[in-house]
């Protein structure tokens, strides 16, 4: 085991698979010769060479199609953007190509590819450059969607990701790249659509991904000092669901809220808790709750964006209101 | 490819050329005096404005990207004063100087950037969303590229209101790589909108040197189309303002879109967390000799349009405004809680989803 940065577990993973298989490569702006846009391709160019480590224009649309071709007529892409924000300007290829030419083509054609980079808010940088995607790409069939919380995770599932015959969305995040942990060397494969329960707990289940796992780590610390034991489930991958997972903590609870950095509606909360009332109805003492984004984009001005991004404090609240301790 | 240079990061390539500026003195280009003291006022506003809000930034009086357009103020001060004041203007995100010249009082602007209720977004845009509708600036806008066919619509809608006005959309030389470009430009010629499209090519996008992001020269993007276009030197107010009056009165008239490419520069880092390795010292010492401020204070001593004391007693106002809107933007509350919900909608009474 090495202490790795997110952004070193994802490199790892990246150079591992491309060390492995010829057909691997990465293009995206600024991974090759500036070393990416937020460090995580550092050194790749000189180890692959531009062949295989490709700097591309502002070109999204354009790369992305490129991705999809190439994944179709034999290698196994891995397009960066340097925000999924602006694969909005290209997410035709994404939600109607890649997505579903297997499907189209009745299985004659292979979409082995992944679609990587920076989701979600990452401070004050305005509406359009703060925008978590998974509940976007996850509504639509032929993808798979991971969004991951530590850099063990990170690893394990992109490198699952690239051997992945489908297209995958792989969300990381400006603001977790820097932070540390424990990530195995070598071979270590996290399978996709498997969730993990990080902290146990008898009172509460929480489920939270991505930076959201962190707000509720602290809120389950803070609970902890009165008592409240929450059980955290970071589910890891958003699509599959690893609904089995959740609902065994929820028949021990009795209890859950989703902490999700989306909008509220038709948001990965408002998925997950329908899927709970559906399969646990009986085993719920309270109604599930979930602290989301408000139903605003995001503000610039550092207060309201406080009051905007979920916190600590919201997730308590509700954890109070579901066990009804208010 | 020519022009390179080995550096530890990777091979660099030096940027574009500039071409000629203009022979034309003020008096034949038409511009008066009190013209060549405002241009001279108004970019060296810009350029204390960005200093001085750099500095703000790294004191951490406020957050979020900070995009500078420091070497660049030609450009939007020679467009302005070349078009006429409700002509419609759209730029990207690197946005503050087109703030400035169309009518955002340096209070206004410091005061967005600190994210305060009196910003000319009420504090809810930042660095990247200056807007300022009244003066017809339409903002600050942070997805490359698309914001140009946004620049057409505001042409299509002058037609259609026979208006008289044309619009112009600015934008960098990283956004010509983006199909809306194209899109945007296959309608402006296809249905004459009056559109005047500039590329503000400062040689780089991001770190990616503009040879090693497009092909062949920009300005030939519009032959495709049949589109008018021109290439100008965008460190001469003076060369901008000549092109851009020659080139707007075509396009009043005509209602025919022009692509203008603009060569210039850019003296920072592409925003505060850039440490610009991939350019060399030589060429921003080379970019330095032919700073548009240095330039038009060299051009005005000469010309004797104004002496050293004059110009010293301006910068020294213009010191004292910019501090001034350091102070009010300090001063200034944050926007109300309440202002989370406000302007997501028309209405004052939507019924948020929670
Ligand atoms: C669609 C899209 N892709 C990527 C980005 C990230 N990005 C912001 S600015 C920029 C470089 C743009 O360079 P250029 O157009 O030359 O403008 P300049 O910064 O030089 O003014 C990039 C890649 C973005 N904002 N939007
Ligand atoms: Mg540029």
């Amino acid at each position: 085991m090495a202490e790795l940065q997110f952004r070193e577990a994802i490199r790892e993973a990246l150079s591992e698979e491309m060390r492995r298989d010829e057909t691997v490569f990465i293009m995206g702006e600024e991974v090759a010769e500036y070393d990416g846009a937020y460090k995580v391709t550092q050194g790749m160019l000189a180890e692959f060479g531009p062949k295989r480590v490709i700097d591309t224009p502002i070109s999204e649309l354009g790369f992305a199609g490129i991705g999809v071709g190439a994944a179709m007529n034999g290698l196994r892409p891995v397009v960066e953007f340097m925000t999924f924000n602006f694969a909005l300007v290209g997410i035709d290829q994404i939600l109607n190509n890649a997505a579903k030419i297997r499907y189209m083509s009745g299985g004659q054609v292979p979409m082995p590819m992944v679609f990587r980079g920076p989701n979600a808010s990452a401070g004050q940088l305005g509406a359009t450059h703060s925008v978590s995607f998974e509940n976007l790409y996850a509504h639509y069939p032929g993808l798979k969607v991971i969004c991951t919380s530590e850099p063990a995770d990170a690893k394990g599932l992109l490198k699952s990701a690239i051997r992945d015959d489908n297209p995958v969305i792989f969300l990381e995040s400006e603001q977790m790249y820097g932070l540390k942990g424990e990530v195995p060397e070598g071979e270590h494969l996290i399978p996709i659509g498997k969730g993990k329960v990080k902290r146990e707990g008898k009172d509460v289940t929480l489920v939270a991904h991505g930076k959201m796992y962190h707000v509720a780590v602290k809120a389950a610390a803070e609970l902890a000092k009165n008592g409240v034991e929450c059980e955290i489930i970071d589910p890891r991958t958003i699509k599959p669901f690893d609904l089995p997972l959740v609902l065994e903590s929820v028949r021990k609870t009795n209890r859950c809220v989703i902490v999700d950095e989306a909008h509220p509606f038709a948001g990965t909360s408002a998925e997950v808790g329908f899927l709970i009332q559906r399969e646990a109805f009986d085993h719920l003492d309270a109604p599930v709750l979930r602290v989301t984004l408000p139903d605003t984009p995001a503000p610039f001005s550092r207060p309201l964006f406080d009051l905007w991004y979920p916190s600590a404090k919201q997730v308590i609240d509700a954890v109070n209101a579901v066990t009804y301790r208010n | 490819m020519s022009n390179t240079v080995f550096t530890p990061t990777g091979v660099i390539y030096k940027s574009t050329d500039l071409p000629k500026a203009t022979t034309q003195d003020h008096k034949k280009l038409g511009l008066s005096e009190e013209q060549v003291i405002h241009l001279f006022k108004e970019m060296y506003l810009q350029r204390r404005f960005e200093e001085r809000a750099a500095q703000q930034y790294q004191k951490g009086k406020f957050g979020g990207f900070l995009h500078l357009y420091i070497g660049q103020e030609a450009v939007s001060s020679g467009v302005n004063m070349a078009l006429q004041p409700n002509d419609d203007i759209i730029s990207a995100y690197r946005s503050h100087g087109w703030g400035l010249v169309r009518g955002v009082s340096p209070r206004a602007a410091m005061a967005e950037l600190f994210g305060k209720a009196t910003g000319c977004s009420k504090g809810k845009g930042g660095s990247m969303h200056f807007f300022n509708a009244e003066g017809h600036f339409w903002g600050g806008h942070g997805i490359v590229g698309a914001h140009i066919p946004v620049g057409a619509g505001m042409a299509f809608a002058n037609k259609y209101l026979n208006n008289g006005r044309i619009a112009a959309a600015f934008f960098g030389d990283g956004a010509v790589d983006q199909g809306a470009l194209h899109e945007a430009f296959n309608l402006a010629q296809l249905w004459s909108l009056p559109t005047l499209f500039v590329v503000e090519n400062n040689g780089y996008s991001m770190g990616t040197a503009v040879n090693r992001h497009t092909a062949t020269d920009i300005y030939k993007r519009a032959l495709a189309y049949d589109m008018d276009h021109a290439i100008v030197n965008g460190m001469d107010v003076f060369s901008v303002y000549e092109k851009v009056t020659e080139i707007a009165r075509k396009i009043r008239e005509t209602n025919k879109p022009c692509f203008l490419e603009v060569r210039t520069y850019r003296y920072r880092g592409h925003s505060m967390s850039d440490p610009g390795n991939y350019r060399t010292k030589e060429e921003m010492d080379e970019f330095r000799e032919t700073d548009p401020i240095e330039r038009l204070k060299s051009y005005m001593l000469k010309k004797k349009v104004a002496t050293e004391a004059q110009i010293a007693t301006w910068s020294e106002e213009i010191e004292a405004q910019v501090l001034d809107a350091v102070e009010f933007a300090e001063q200034s509350p944050f926007p109300d809680p309440a202002a989370l919900y406000q302007d997501v909608y028309a209405e004052n009474d939507y019924p948020f989803h929670i």
